[in-house]
C-alpha cells in the first residue's frame, strides 16, 4: 500500500487509498491485496480461539463451524474498523455476537431470555461443603458440566480459562461490566463444582 | 466481609484481578474461614483442570482452509475490477494516449460518467445550500429532534448523531433533491467550514470502501454502508473531513 511518509500502517490514512491518484485527482480504494494479507496475519491465525469459543456457545461441531466461517466473513467485511487492537479479541467479539444472533434464531428456548444475575446467584450455603477432586481422565464430565451452565456463565468460564483474557478483555467482548464478569465468574464456578461433585460416583 | 463477599471476591483473587488492598483481605478471610478456603481450593482446582487445554477444541483443519478460501473470495469480489488497476492503467498507458487522440477527432460520443454527474450534483447541492442560506429545514443541534423530523419525509431513517464533543457540532437537517430523488442532508460545521452529509438507500446492501475526490475546490468523500450510501461535502480541508468521515462510520461500528 502506498502510504504517505511518516505514517504507519495503523494510522487511520491508511484506511484510505491515499497516493495512489489517478487522473482528474480521484483516489483508487485501498489496495485488497495488502487488505487480505494484513487480515490473513492478524485475524486468520485466532480460528482456534474461535472455533473453541464458537463450538462451546453452540455446544455442537457443526453449527461451531458455521459460525466461525460466518464470523470470518463478516470480520473481513469490517476489516477496516479494525485498528491494531488485539486481534484475537476483536475476531471473539464478532464471534460472540455471530452466536448469540444465531442462539436467539435457532434456540431461544435454551436462551435465559431475561438473564438474572440474581437467580442464578450461588447460594450462599456453604455449611457442608464438597471437595472437588479431579483426575485429569475426567475431561468428558468436564465437559458436560460446562454444557451444562447457562450460556453467560458459559462464556465467561471460557474466555478466562480457556483463553486467559483478563477481566476486562472479556468485559470488552461480551459488553458487560468487568464487575460482572467477576460475579459471573464466581457464580459459574461454584455452579460447575457443584454439578461436578453432584455427579454419581460410578460415571466419574 | 462476609462469606457471600468473599466468594465472589475469590475469582477475582484467583485470576490475580483484585487491587492489592482487596487481595490481602480476602487472603485474610480465607485463612480465617474454612469454608471460603473450601471454595478457594475448588475453585482453584476447576479453574486448574480447565486450562491444561483437555477441554480446549481446536479447529479442524480443513475448516481452516475452506475459511481462507472463502476469504480470498470474498478480497476478490470486493477488489475494483481489473481495468481500474493502477498497474493495468500504467502498461495501457500509450494505447490509451493513442486513444485520446484518436477520441479528440471525432465528435464526443458518450457523457460524463454517472459518477462524475453525482459528483456534480453533490457540490451543486453544497453550493446551493450555501448560496440560498438555506441549510436546514430543521435547524437544531439535536440528534433527536433532527432524526425525528426526517420521519414520513423519506423512507428510511438516516442515522443522526451530533459530534459536537468531537468538534463537528451537527447544526440541522434538510431534504434534498439527488439522482432524481429526496435525499436527507445533515449540516454538521468545523469552524467557519460547513458539511454536508448527503445520505440515501443504495437499493442493495453491498457495502462500498470510501473514496474520496476534489472537484472545484470542494472535498468528497463516499461510501455505501448498510444499505446506504453517503457523499460528504465541505471545502474543508481534506484531513480534517476525512476525520469527519471517520466519526460518521464509526457511529454503527459493527462489532459493537
Amino acid at each position: 500500500m502506498n502510504i504517505p511518509a511518516g505514517l504507519d500502517e495503523n494510522s487511520d490514512l491508511s484506511l484510505y487509498g491515499y497516493g495512489n491518484k489517478a487522473d482528474g485527482g480521484a483516489v483508487l480504494v485501498v489496495d485488497e491485496k495488502d487488505t487480505l494479507a494484513r487480515f490473513e496475519q492478524t485475524i486468520l491465525p485466532h480460528m482456534d480461539a474461535a472455533y473453541n469459543l464458537a463450538r462451546w456457545l453452540t455446544r455442537n461441531e457443526h453449527d461451531a463451524e458455521d459460525m466461525v466461517q460466518e464470523a470470518y466473513l463478516r470480520a473481513f467485511k469490517f476489516f477496516s474498523a479494525f485498528h491494531g487492537m488485539d486481534g484475537r479479541a476483536w475476531l471473539l467479539t464478532i464471534v460472540r455476537n455471530t452466536c448469540y444472533t444465531w442462539l436467539h434464531q435457532n434456540r431461544a428456548h435454551e436462551m435465559t431470555t431475561t438473564f438474572d444475575e440474581e437467580i442464578h446467584s450461588v447460594d450462599s450455603d456453604t455449611s457442608n461443603p464438597a471437595t472437588l477432586a479431579l483426575q485429569s481422565a475426567d475431561h468428558q464430565i468436564l465437559t458436560r458440566a460446562l454444557e451444562e451452565l447457562p450460556v453467560e456463565f458459559r462464556e465467561v468460564v471460557v474466555l478466562r480459562d480457556l483463553e486467559g483474557f483478563s477481566y476486562k478483555e472479556i468485559a470488552g467482548i461480551a459488553a458487560i461490566p468487568t464487575g460482572t464478569v467477576m460475579s459471573r465468574l464466581a457464580r459459574a464456578r461454584e455452579r460447575l463444582k457443584k454439578i461436578l461433585c453432584g455427579q454419581p460416583k460410578e460415571k466419574l | 466481609m462476609d462469606c457471600k463477599n468473599a466468594q465472589t471476591l475469590i475469582a477475582g483473587y484467583l485470576d490475580q484481578e483484585l487491587d492489592p488492598v482487596r487481595s490481602l483481605e480476602i487472603e485474610d478471610h480465607i485463612h480465617g474461614c474454612v469454608a471460603c478456603s473450601q471454595v478457594y481450593e475448588n475453585h482453584q482446582v476447576l479453574s486448574r483442570e480447565l486450562r491444561t487445554g483437555s477441554v480446549y477444541f481446536k479447529a479442524p483443519t480443513d475448516l481452516q482452509k475452506r475459511i481462507q478460501r472463502s476469504v480470498r473470495q470474498a478480497a476478490k469480489a470486493e477488489s475494483p475490477p481489473r481495468w481500474l488497476s493502477w498497474s493495468w492503467v500504467r502498461m495501457a498507458a500509450p494505447m490509451a494516449a493513442a486513444a485520446i487522440v484518436l477520441l479528440a477527432l471525432v465528435p464526443l460520443l458518450r457523457g460524463p460518467s454517472t459518477e462524475e454527474m453525482l459528483t456534480r450534483e453533490v457540490v451543486s447541492g453544497h453550493v446551493r445550500s450555501l448560496m440560498a442560506n438555506h441549510l436546514a429545514d430543521v435547524p437544531s443541534s439535536d440528534q433527536h429532534t433532527v432524526k425525528p423530523w426526517f420521519a414520513g419525509k423519506l423512507n428510511f431513517s438516516p442515522p443522526v448523531e451530533d459530534l459536537a464533543k468531537q468538534g463537528f457540532p451537527l447544526i440541522g437537517g434538510r431534504l434534498d433533491y439527488l439522482e432524481d430523488r429526496p435525499v436527507a442532508a445533515l449540516v454538521y460545521q468545523r469552524q467557519k467550514h460547513f458539511i454536508n452529509l448527503f445520505i440515501w438507500l443504495s437499493g442493495s446492501d453491498l457495502d462500498v470502501d470510501t473514496k474520496m475526490v476534489s472537484r472545484q475546490g470542494y472535498n468528497l468523500f463516499y461510501w455505501t454502508k448498510s444499505g446506504m450510501i453517503y457523499w460528504a461535502v465541505s471545502d474543508l480541508n481534506s484531513s480534517e473531513l476525512q476525520e469527519f468521515v471517520q466519526l460518521v462510520q464509526n457511529q454503527n461500528s459493527p462489532t459493537s
